[in-house]
This record gives C-alpha cells, sequence and structure tokens, in this order.
C-alpha cells in the first residue's frame, strides 16, 4: 500500500507519519499542499501540526488547499484517509468527518501518554499533545454517531483530559474509510518510545485501499 | 468601498472555557456582579457587496456547528 503525507505550511508531524506507514508495511510519499494530483496513491495521512498557523480556526484554512480537494475526491471514491491531530481538525473543518475541536477544557496545552479503547474494546497507548482536542458535537448528531458505530477512539477512564464530550477520542465517517483522531498515533510505533499501540491505527484502514 | 463587522460567539450552550477563566479572575481583581462572560472573535472588513458576507461566515469566519456569528455594516 502507497500512503501520501499531506504537508501544509506548519505541518509537523509529517516525517513520523511517514515513518509510522512504513513501519506497518507500506510505502510513503509527502504531498505539498499545492499538490492537486493524489494519482498513485492509495491512502492519505492528514498529519498533525499548525497547518497555516492555525489563523482563524484549527484546521479552518487547510480545508481549501488544492491537496484537499483531492482527498475529498479520494474519501468519496472509499479510499483510506487518517487524519491525525490537526489532520483530525482538518477534516472536520472539510466536512469529511463530523463534528469539531474546541480548546481543551482547562485551557492548557495537554501533552501526555494517554489509554485509548478502540470499537472492539482493546485498549491503545497512544500520546497526546494538543491545545484544541476537545470534541464537541451535539445530542443529537452523538447518538446518531454512537448508533452507527462511527466512535472510533474513547479516552479510557480517566484519560479525558481535554473534555470532550462522551470521551470521544477520534471518530470515522459512515463508510469507515476516513477516520480522524487526536492522540498521535505515529508516535507510537516503535519500542523505542514504549508503545506500538499506533501501529493498529494505521493498519486498521489498509481494508480500504483499493 | 463599504464595511462592516462580524462577531462571532460560541454557541450557546457550549463549555466556554475561555469565559469561565476571565470569570473566574474577576472577585481577585476586586470585580463583583459580573457573569456569563464569553469569549468570542470580531473580523472588521470591506467588501463591495456585503450580502456576501453571510456565505462568507458559514464557509470560512465562523464554523456554524460550534459558533453563531452576526454581521454588522458600518
Amino acid at each position: 500500500m502507497i500512503w501520501g503525507v499531506l504537508q501544509f505550511p506548519g505541518s509537523c508531524d509529517e516525517r513520523d507519519a511517514l515513518n509510522a506507514c512504513e513501519v506497518v508495511g507500506g510505502e510513503a510519499r509527502l504531498i505539498w499542499h499545492e499538490e492537486r494530483d493524489l494519482s498513485g496513491v492509495d491512502g492519505v495521512v492528514v498529519p498533525g501540526g499548525f497547518s497555516y498557523g492555525d489563523y482563524l480556526r484549527a484546521g479552518a484554512i487547510a480545508r481549501f488547499s488544492p491537496a484537499m480537494e483531492a482527498v475529498a475526491e479520494l474519501a468519496a471514491a472509499g479510499g483510506p484517509v487518517l487524519g491525525i491531530c490537526n489532520g483530525f481538525q482538518v477534516l472536520c473543518e472539510a466536512g469529511l468527518l463530523p463534528g469539531a475541536l474546541l480548546r481543551n477544557q482547562e485551557l492548557r496545552f495537554i501533552c501526555k501518554q494517554a489509554d485509548l479503547l478502540d470499537s472492539e474494546g482493546a485498549t491503545l497507548s497512544i500520546p497526546m499533545k494538543h491545545g484544541e482536542g476537545r470534541y464537541y458535537a451535539p445530542e443529537e448528531m452523538l447518538d446518531a454517531l454512537e448508533a452507527n458505530g462511527q466512535v472510533a477512539y474513547r479516552y479510557a477512564d480517566g484519560h479525558n483530559s481535554n473534555g470532550s464530550v462522551r470521551d470521544i477520542a477520534g471518530v470515522r465517517n459512515e463508510r469507515g474509510n476516513v477516520v480522524g483522531l487526536m492522540p498521535h498515533p505515529e508516535h507510537a510505533v516503535d519500542p523505542l518510545t514504549g508503545s506500538i499501540d499506533g501501529r493498529q491505527v494505521f493498519e486498521a484502514l489498509e481494508g480500504f485501499a483499493s | 468601498m463599504p464595511k462592516a463587522r462580524v462577531l462571532i460567539r460560541p454557541k450557546e450552550g457550549i463549555l466556554d472555557p475561555q469565559g469561565k477563566a476571565v470569570e473566574r479572575a474577576l472577585p481577585a481583581l476586586g470585580f463583583e456582579g459580573i457573569g456569563q462572560v464569553h469569549v468570542g472573535r470580531m473580523v472588521e472588513l470591506e467588501a463591495d457587496d456585503l450580502e456576501q458576507l453571510g456565505e462568507l461566515c458559514e464557509k470560512l469566519l465562523a464554523n456554524p456547528l460550534i459558533e453563531d456569528y452576526e454581521i454588522q455594516p458600518l
């Protein structure tokens, strides 16, 4: 599988994302935000960072980039798209995922290891580092997400430090090919950094590659 | 060119930690009887046609899921 990793001005986790794609057995190349052509790429990672300085709102400007137009097309065609942290914010702003990310409840930037539960109830230890990671969606939307099985990752008990509604750390679209989460699986793929649970987040999307 | 001011504020009912932080700071400064503080954004701009500002707010200046906006022609 060949992954494309987007790079906006202000992205900062694209190198680790490239590495993670390769660790799980794929190939990966960087895609500059002005590139409109994703041919040859099976799936896309929208990485963390501060795209376009996060001016206005996190992810609000990045959604209008040429590369994001191409990502929207890939997503519509059923290709795998993974948004991490700022990438999750971008996918929400672009309307590819439901909900929005707000300033952390305590207004502090949070940087620590967190336990997540995936849809099957398995626990993943993955670092989080963000200032605007409080997932929010209106009640009726949350009910629909839960009914459709669209809550991809939740913070385990005691690990929801940003105040996300219903402990939601990550969501997927209805089809399941677009996933976004605030914690950083790309930083948890090598035993050197304490956990390799992040690999599962990448592997879970491989089935959507055509 | 016509000028306008756009006020963007968190939707009612959504936790507004910035507003809360301001509220919590007030007693220490001796301010009393002030509450329900909400912190938003203000955008000032000039536009040939102010009619297009609604669409601009929906698409870019505000996120309608979490924010309300108000357009004030100046």
